[in-house]
């Protein structure tokens, strides 16, 4: 994980390059985050995001072996490990035992797989928990068209998606297939886990779907309310988190995990309190 | 014209079949009702019907551009998802504000606009699905048991909305109903189903039928005895297995 202390001493430090950098990165995967995560809430897909995640340390692995982009190696691997788990969800094992095996699975496979790759030593952190500081301009066109196309998918798809996660036979009966708005998800979602492991890591992935949608909640009144309010805590997550850190000299990942984890509790307070009255 | 109907539809779910042999067609403006005992595949047929289900056998013929408006059995919102019954109806399609308004004072829950799903009781929440399956003024009007959980005067007063919308409406409806009093009715044909289409035709006939009878256990006491099944014949269909069914 990289910490700003170096740079700090010798120049403007909210100007620097990578200071903006990290801030754009951040609120290019926020805004993405933010209305898909309401999706991962609303079905229940929590445990299901963090296989997706936990796959792309599988998929680090895979760019580093065939040289590979990092975004296509982990897309790849998120994208077979969801189809796989949905492909045989059912048949002898639940969902959630599958998703534990899986994403377990995929994780340590990774980490093993990436310990034999040869050359110079992988820094498994910055995957692990991510390295906004590092994000390069090219990183940062990548995030940006995969929170685009996130958006786009989610936006074309809307109401079907809606109606589906509401009821499946009442989504049929208007001629939409579940199946096919459930993939639809899970392809936003693999897109999602490749544009964010430069940002938070595999492991804090789900954390930026559930936390700003969690937080959202008991602020909205319609999915759409709750699918903005859920964009805004994450770039309020990001914006603080990154400044937090930059003061406390604090792993940069987490503290922004941090800070959503400070708006979540704030709002169920909130909320807490309204209805008390 | 038909607006929907099935040719020797089946289905089987791995080894068993839980339907079979099933011809029936639904005409414009025609309420047909589908009675029968717990597993007997009556919401499996209607999933068929609506295009949730692909049957293993046989088709279902749908006429052009024939709409269909469908209230489901249950409808779990889970907490998390935050809806009014305003955005509910909205979920309906593009439709008019004022639409929306006049269909929500039709039902009588024009004054719950603002509320909660999660809020409403059994009977309102009942009149927020239809209200939602009726704007886009369908064709066909499918109802999965749409008054289970209600109490005698809702359940009542739910059947006379039903029928007053279709006449206002001019839709069809087809619905699975435990109420076979009010069923025998108000339907213009009644489908008695267990696994495959034991009998039917009007309520008068498909009440005098043997089958009927025996289905739902009308014994020469004349008690009403929901849903013994006292076949004496044996029916290859599944008892316990659906899990859509009613």
């Amino acid at each position: 994980m990289t910490t700003v202390m170096t740079t700090q001493t010798q120049q403007t430090p909210m100007l620097d390059d990578f200071l903006i950098r990290a801030a754009l990165a951040g609120i290019g995967l926020a805004l993405a985050s933010g209305p898909l995560g309401c999706f991962v809430v609303w079905r229940r897909m929590a445990y299901f995001g963090d296989a997706t995640a936990h796959a792309a340390i599988l998929g680090v692995a895979l760019s580093l072996a065939f040289s590979l982009s990092l975004f296509v190696g982990v897309l790849v691997a998120a994208i077979a490990m969801s189809l796989g788990v949905l492909a045989l969800a059912g048949r002898i094992y639940t969902m959630d035992t599958l998703l534990g095996v899986a994403a377990h699975g995929a994780l340590a496979l990774g980490l093993v797989a990436v310990s034999f790759l040869p050359g110079a030593r992988v820094d498994l952190m910055a995957y692990l928990f991510g390295d906004i500081l590092a994000v390069s301009q090219m990183d940062l066109a990548v995030i940006w068209i995969g929170a685009i196309v996130v958006l786009i998918l989610l936006k074309l798809r809307w109401q079907a998606l809606l109606l589906v996660t509401l009821n499946t036979d009442l989504a049929a009966a208007r001629g939409y297939d579940a199946r096919r708005e459930q993939l639809i998800l899970t392809l936003a979602l693999a897109v999602l886990v490749a544009v964010a492991i430069k940002i938070v890591g595999a492991l804090l992935i789900t954390a930026m779907l559930i936390i700003p949608a969690a937080a959202a909640r008991s602020m909205s009144r319609t999915p759409e309310s709750m699918a903005v309010i859920a964009a805004v805590v994450g770039l309020c997550s990001i914006i603080s988190g990154l400044s937090a850190s930059f003061y406390w000299n604090t792993p940069t990942g987490p503290t922004m995990i941090v800070a959503a984890i400070v708006l979540f509790v704030l709002t169920s307070l909130w909320s807490m309190v309204n209805r008390g009255r | 014209m038909n607006l929907i109907s099935t040719h020797g539809v089946g289905i089987r779910f791995g080894g068993r079949r839980i339907l079979r042999d099933i011809n029936l067609s639904i005409r414009e403006r025609e309420i047909v009702t589908i009675v029968g005992p717990n597993g007997s595949g009556k919401t499996t047929l209607l999933r068929v019907l609506i295009g949730a289900q692909t049957p293993t056998e046989g088709v279902v013929t749908r006429g052009a551009g024939v709409s269909i408006g469908y209230v489901p059995q249950r409808l779990a919102i889970d907490r998390s998802m935050p809806l009014t019954v305003s955005r509910w109806l909205r979920l309906a399609g593009a439709h008019q504000a004022s639409d929306r308004q006049r269909m929500a004072e039709r039902v009588g829950i024009v004054g719950l606009l603002g509320e909660q799903m999660t809020s409403l009781s059994g009977g309102e929440f009942q009149r927020a699905l239809l209200a939602q399956a009726l704007l886009a003024r369908p064709a066909l009007l499918v109802l999965d048991e749409p008054t289970q959980g209600l109490d005698q005067p809702a359940v009542a007063s739910f059947y006379r909305l039903i029928e007053a919308v279709r006449g206002e409406i001019g839709c069809a409806v087809l619905m699975v109903s435990h109420d076979l009093h009010v069923v025998m009715r108000s339907s213009d044909h009644v489908i008695c189903l267990n696994g495959h289409v034991c009998c039917e035709g009007t309520p008068t006939v498909v009440s005098a039928a043997p089958e009927y009878q025996a289905l739902f256990g009308f014994g020469a006491e004349g008690a009403l005895a929901l849903y013994r099944h006292e076949h004496d014949h044996r029916h290859d269909h599944a008892d316990t297995t659906d899990p859509h069914a009613g």
